[in-house]
């Protein structure tokens, strides 16, 4: 008996006993979750459990959910999907960008299990990969930032350069600088995706050099909390609506929306539908969602914000349309051109008028 | 670039706060281990403290009674440590890092009706003549208490252990726990105390994450802040002063770091971000190796079991 066979024994004793089968001999399909910070982080991982409890609410117990949260990117996150495929799951949503490539290898060694990596864009027969059209709420976020800025200058908590968060640097900058040509964007890379402390000095740091807006990219309400302590400055719920920093200094917030996406994957692995796709979801099917613009904000400025929330959810504006020069001053895009997918999805570069370099 | 945008006096002020949470959990940790135990236990008490402080002071309205309940939660905590590695004799490295675990799942339970709420502020000393002195009164006089209570004990702790009977014994039982057992000492009371010691001072960093630094409640707050301070206790080669020292280089370089950062200076901003650790290393080894003292400085029993009848 070699090692493979010991390990499929093993899982389909585990299974078997783990498993409460039904009277029609059908198991209840397990899905599996895999986070990279606590549940209670009021910001990312915090949706995507959201997600999870519509999953087990639609489906009552013909499904068994089960999640690992705080799971660190790399070489750890290979062992958390190894035992929850081994521990039976159907399918294995994993939440981060940093468990691409852990995804891809474990998915090779589970062929029967189906796996979903959010944000990557890496795929595979069992792997298909989703995200939110983020970028959509980050216009919405720069154009009020362009117009509550008294300062002129906007800090924008970042956390690791990947095309997903340069893209929103890019759409918050474009629609801050149309509406304010003098506004400066000030540029602090956190290297963590959760870290209140650090997210807290980061913010700290740029307020004390005039920043009066804060547009966050990392997952906790810490930058909201060290915003709230001085007075005129502005946030942004992340990921999450932040509701409790209402009306200021959270102003609005980005809402991501899994619960429908979930339940329709889960449906597809009942159905035995289920196949290998690529979905990139905004405004206009929910999955992006912009909270409340509180009244800290002046009316006229959040009719316009509000406008460009409905161009966009209705198909008739992209925040990425030219004319858009790259911040090395050559020409992206032409009067009225969009910009493709592919290249919003790997976009490695900022757009004109930015400083400072992208990190490697 | 534009460097003139870093306030100087707002920069040493926050780097104070910053290396706070760190320095408390440190000097407690250096006690812990000058008595010969090693507890890895450091971030779970850290963040149990973090949740004890904040839950106290929220339901008080207290800062100081929530910070009182932090050192209670973090030494009770500890004390589930001193129990099994003291008297049921279990393995140290093993036992601290289950208490990092359960630590942080227990904060994670407790904490749940917490998230989102704001603790009650904690108010600025104002120290007469010296808070209102242009430039050195915003830098280090127009703090918090627990910033010159961390500072007060530092220099409790080296005199402590440098001057005292207390800190002789608690050194001799660190050093040769059997000498000091034939000599009639009591070494599991005397580690129980330096544990229970370190437990509070760990719970006392966590409650100044959570009620003045950040200052909220959040999962997972500490996010390897527990590390960071065994780290420095190390490379402090387990002297108060240098303890100091590790914790505001550290504290220090990572406020700076973000302040270059977002004043766009032009180094790449991976070596900004690894430098905090790179810089709290290369100094504390230069300092420890320059004095020329080859022996390692470690507490000769540190980590060892000790049973009075062996």
């Amino acid at each position: 008996m070699n090692k493979r066979t010991l390990l499929k024994g093993a899982a389909a004793a585990f299974v078997l006993s783990a498993g409460a089968v039904f009277a029609d001999g059908h198991e209840p399909t397990k899905v599996g979750f895999v986070y990279v910070g606590p549940v209670g982080d009021g910001g990312w991982t915090y949706e995507h459990d959201q997600g999870r409890l519509a999953v087990e609410a639609e489906f009552g117990d013909k499904v068994e959910t089960v999640f690992q949260e705080s799971v660190p990117e790399g070489a750890d996150a290979e062992r958390v999907m190894t035992q929850m495929a081994l521990g039976g799951a159907d399918i294995i949503f994993t939440t981060s960008f940093g468990y691409m490539d852990p995804t891809i290898n474990v998915a090779k060694k589970f062929p029967e299990v189906k796996f979903e990596h959010a944000t990557g864009y890496k795929r595979a027969e069992n792997v298909s990969t989703y995200s939110a059209r983020f970028y959509e709420g980050r216009a919405v976020q720069g154009h009020i930032a362009g117009k509550m800025t008294k300062s002129n200058k906007i800090g924008y908590i970042a956390s690791f350069p990947i095309p997903e968060v340069i893209r929103g640097i890019n759409a918050a900058y474009i629609h801050a600088k149309r509406v304010n040509p003098d506004v400066e964007f000030n540029i602090v890379w956190a290297y963590t995706w959760f870290d209140p402390a650090k997210e807290a000095d980061a913010a700290t740091a740029l307020i004390e050099q005039g920043a009066d807006v804060i547009l966050q990219h990392t997952d906790s309400t810490a930058p909201l909390a060290a915003a709230e302590k001085v007075e005129g400055v502005i946030g942004f719920g992340q990921a999450s609506d932040m509701a409790e920093f209402k009306p200021s200094p959270r102003v609005s917030s980005i809402i991501d929306n899994w619960a429908p996406y979930y339940i329709d994957r889960v449906r597809a692995v009942m159905d035995g539908t289920w196949e290998s796709t690529d979905t990139w979801d905004g405004i206009a099917p929910g999955m992006v969602e912009i909270g409340e613009i509180t009244d800290a904000v002046p009316a006229d400025v959040k009719a316009e914000a509000e406008a460009l929330r409905d161009a966009m959810a209705a198909g008739e504006y992209h925040p990425f349309t030219g004319p858009l020069k790259k911040q090395d001053g050559s020409d992206w895009l032409a009067d009225g051109e969009v910009a493709d997918d592919g290249t919003l999805a790997g976009m490695n570069f900022y757009v004109e008028g930015l400083t400072g370099d992208i990190p490697n | 670039m534009d460097l003139s945008s870093i306030n100087p006096v707002l920069l040493v002020a926050s780097i104070m706060v910053a290396s706070t949470p760190v320095l408390l959990a440190a000097l407690g940790e250096l006690v812990v281990e000058k008595s010969g135990v090693l507890n890895l236990g450091v971030e779970g008490m850290m963040i149990t403290g973090a949740i004890c402080g904040f839950a106290i002071a929220v339901n008080t309205g207290s800062p100081f009674l929530g910070f009182v309940a932090a050192a209670v939660g973090g030494a009770i905590l500890s004390l589930i440590f001193g129990i099994l590695t003291q008297s049921l004799l279990s393995n140290q490295v093993a036992t601290g890092l289950a208490l990092t675990l359960f630590g942080l799942g227990f904060s994670a339970l407790v904490g749940q009706s917490y998230v989102g709420i704001r603790p009650p502020a904690t108010a600025r000393l104002d120290i007469p003549v010296l808070s209102d002195l242009p430039v050195v009164g915003g830098m280090f006089f127009n703090h918090d208490i627990m910033v010159y209570v961390s500072l007060a004990l530092v220099i409790a702790v080296w005199a402590v252990l440098k001057f005292t009977r207390v800190g002789l014994i608690l050194r001799a039982v660190g050093e040769n726990h059997d000498a000091a057992h034939a000599l009639g000492y009591k070494v599991v009371r005397v580690r129980l105390c330096a544990i229970m010691f370190g437990g509070a001072c760990a719970g006392l960093g966590g409650a100044y994450l959570s009620l003045i630094r950040v200052p909220q409640w959040t999962e997972g707050m500490t996010a390897g802040a527990g590390w960071i301070a065994l780290a420095i206790v190390v490379f402090g080669s387990w002297r108060a002063p240098r303890v100091l020292l590790g914790a505001y280089l550290f504290g220090g370089v990572t406020v700076l770091q973000l302040n270059l950062q977002a004043a766009g200076l032009a180094i790449p901003v991976e070596y900004l971000s690894m430098s905090p650790y790179l810089i709290t290393i290369a100094v504390l080894v230069v300092m420890s190796a320059s004095k020329g003292r080859v022996r390692a400085a470690a507490p000769a029993c540190l980590g060892r079991i000790f049973h009075a009848s062996t």
